[in-house]
């Protein structure tokens, strides 16, 4: 037998030895990223390892974002909490009100010595984690927003360009059914895609009080005429199989690329996905525009995650932190982890580089997101939003939804039946984080 | 006169039943107590805040309709679980008890579902029922049935109804078989010499002698669809659309698990600890009175 006993002891000996010899510091980090980006996650630990000897990045996979964000929460109460966590977007309200259990990642970077420009980073991502006084709260890591997605091939075949406007999505999907299509367009992750990005990019608010951001007290908006006058235009085409609903998150993936819709709007995190289940010609553009809303686009909201610092570990080990978060932010690892993902660089070093390197040449239309994040100057409509148990929220959003797209309630009944369902889980928030 | 019999005190007999009592208390009592006591309070995510409340986190779920909608929708989901699964273990164990050839080959394949975790007997009819690439709407469409479970709640709840039934009738079918195999053989030959057909002698005698197993799957599939269902629904519905298919123990875990309202979800769990006692005390004093044996 290979492994006796001694072999295995002399092992452990050894390695008790090498961790005496080089008395590494590891800094544990969870993540959400399964699959191929869990891969590509532990390689940038791997290199950060590589080079340098002081510090030991441990990245450990903990489920997708609320199976994370959850397992953070259950070890801070248990005081087992690891040094960074990935918390998706929507989690950013419930993290800030956490005070003693977070640790901002500017102040943590000052308090390491290590040098911090928060103006490298691109405004639109990191506007939606800073404080109302502008300090960054978590550092960007994935990043990305909803784009129009077309299958090129269909569209050709019906003799129409990518829609630019919501007219020309009518008028696009009406093409694509006459032409034998099963549907024109679908979209996933509804109420980030049509309620909050919908609101960005035609610059009116989802809530009071600057979509949360100015503190508490917020009352939802959303129940609005420009909101509710486009769901319910969207719920008539359904009725000619013009618009299809498939359900929650990304599950209606499969009607895009299976050719079942000529048309998805969903995360411009999808295209490594849809590059290798996609057997036509397909490419994406900017969300299309309400003309009746607004004469021109402001700028569309970010989805994704960032890394927030916990509280209660020691100077030394956030030292070595610190240096890693720097690491991570560097072009280099921005920029291949931008081309490999889909994920929008999150710096403007590596937006340059990755046009340097000839990305966007190659790649025609993976640049859309990034130029829709920072088509304009964010204003307090477009800069994100932050409401209290949002995840919540959402659930309560997709749920009325579900209610309009199925022909049970109109728009104007789901919509406010939503605001008020959804300011009742914001009252509920605020006492628990008075 | 009375005589008793006394012996002297002793530690054994406590100390033979203290490993049991330990176990009891560390994974029943302690847990649930912990759950009463987070009831009564409001708690941010992280515990840095809380606020001891009394009994505001129920009065919220008393003033919820959609907590009654989901009450109703758990007794319906439970009543259609637990009458599809017993109901079609019974017919298969009829069968397979008449079987003379090759028994053992159709008892192992029909128990075989039982050994397939919850979640991914939901992945397979997630995989099946899929309205775009699934097997079944293929087939369903050409019978002129549009089959989205992803819009349409009385689609999304029979298919976790079917799933969850699926999953359990080899579990009643074992029982069931078993239950019919221990039936005399004489009762049925007797029966059968004064003539009474197959159909008769089910109806007439082997559903009745078998009924203590009825009674017994019944608690069984009726706390089976309160709980382990949790995993099905988990992953072929995710409770949705539009909370068509949010059972009791799903409401529990995407307040508690998803939208960390601690509070609300330990209410929640306490109103079913308590609902489960009661059925269970229920069934054992009045429905088991009227069960022959």
């Amino acid at each position: 037998m290979a492994f006796t006993k001694s072999t295995v002891a002399s092992a452990a000996l050894l390695s008790m030895f090498a961790g005496a010899a080089f008395a590494e510091t590891e800094v544990q980090w969870w993540h959400a990223m399964g699959g191929a980006n869990g891969e590509r996650v532990d390689k940038i630990a791997a290199d950060f390892n590589a080079s340098q000897s002081e510090y030991k990045v441990v990245p450990t996979y903990k489920g997708n974002y609320t199976e994370t964000m959850t397992a953070a929460v259950a070890a801070f109460r248990a005081k087992e909490h690891p040094h960074l966590v990935q918390v998706f977007e929507v989690g950013t309200a419930t993290m800030m009100a956490a005070k003693g259990a977070i640790y901002p990642v500017e102040q943590m970077m000052k308090d390491a010595g290590e040098p911090f420009d928060k103006s490298d980073f691109l405004p639109a991502v990191i506007s939606y984690y800073q404080t109302p006084e502008g300090e960054l709260l978590s550092m960007p890591f994935n990043s990305s927003t909803p784009v129009m997605w077309y299958n090129a091939d269909a569209l050709k075949a019906a003799g129409v360009e990518a829609p630019k406007t919501w007219d020309d999505v009518k008028t696009v999907s009406q093409a694509l059914v006459d032409n034998g299509m099963d549907c024109g367009v679908s979209f996933g992750w509804q109420s980030w895609v049509m309620i909050e990005n919908f609101s960005s990019w035609h610059n009116i608010e989802m809530g009071t009080e600057e979509n949360g951001f100015a503190g508490f007290n917020t009352e939802f908006t959303f129940n609005n005429d420009q909101v509710v006058e486009r769901l319910d235009d969207i719920a008539a085409m359904s009725k000619d199989n013009l618009f299809k609903y498939g359900g929650r998150r990304g599950d209606s993936l499969p009607m895009f690329t299976n050719g079942e819709c000529g048309m998805w709007m969903n995360s411009s995190a999808y295209y490594g996905s849809i590059k290798s289940q996609a057997g036509f010609e397909f490419g994406q553009t900017m969300l299309p525009l309400d003309t009746k809303v607004a004469s021109a686009p402001q700028n569309s909201i970010i989805g994704g995650a960032t890394l927030w610092a916990l509280a209660g570990h020691d100077s030394e080990e956030y030292k070595g932190l610190a240096q890693f978060m720097t690491y991570l932010s560097s072009a280099e690892v921005q920029a291949w982890w931008h081309q490999e993902t889909g994920y929008v660089p999150i710096t403007t070093a590596a937006y340059e580089l990755s046009k340097e390197q000839g990305f966007y040449d190659s790649n025609p239309g993976t640049d859309t997101a990034i130029k829709q994040l920072s088509l304009n100057v964010p204003t307090p409509n477009s800069r994100g939003i932050r409401f209290g148990n949002f995840v919540q929220v959402r659930d309560v959003i997709n749920e009325e939804l579900e209610g309009l797209w199925a022909g049970d309630q109109s728009a104007q009944d789901a919509m406010d039946k939503a605001v008020e369902r959804g300011n009742t889980l914001l009252r509920k928030f605020e006492r628990s984080a008075n | 006169m009375l005589k008793r019999v006394h012996f002297p005190a002793s530690a054994l007999p406590y100390l033979l039943v203290a490993p049991q009592i330990l176990i009891t208390v560390i994974f029943f009592i302690w847990p649930a107590s912990q759950a009463v006591y987070q009831s009564f309070l409001i708690e941010d995510a992280f515990g840095l805040s809380s606020e001891f409340v009394w009994f505001e986190n129920y009065q919220v779920l008393w003033d919820d309709d959609q907590y009654f909608d989901t009450f109703w929708r758990t007794i319906v989901f439970s009543v259609c679980v637990a009458v599809l699964s017993m109901g079609a273990a019974l017919i298969l164990a009829a069968f397979a008890d008449r079987v003379v050839r090759g028994a053992t080959a159709y008892r192992t394949l029909l128990i075989w579902p039982y050994a397939v975790a919850p979640v991914l007997a939901g992945a397979l009819w997630v995989f099946m029922f899929n309205p775009t690439l699934g097997i079944f709407p293929y087939m369903l469409d050409m019978v002129g049935i549009d089959w989205n479970h992803y819009l349409n709640g009385t689609q999304a709840m029979m298919l976790v109804i079917i799933a969850a039934a699926w999953k359990q009738i080899a579990y009643n079918f074992l029982f069931y078989l078993a239950a019919m195999q221990s039936i005399p053989r004489s009762v049925i030959e007797a029966a059968a010499i004064d003539g009474a057909g197959p159909m008769r002698r089910f109806k007439d005698f082997i559903f009745p002698l078998i009924s203590p197993t009825t009674f017994f799957l019944l608690v069984i599939n009726a706390v089976y669809a309160f709980f382990d269902t949790f995993g099905i629904i988990h992953a072929v519905t995710q409770g949705g659309p539009a909370n068509s298919t949010t059972i009791l123990v799903y409401k529990v875990f995407n307040d508690g698990f998803i939208g960390l309202d601690l509070g609300g979800s330990a209410a929640q769990s306490v109103i079913l600890m308590f609902l489960v006692i009661t059925m269970t005390v229920v069934q054992f004093r009045y429905v088991e009175r009227k069960v022959e044996y």
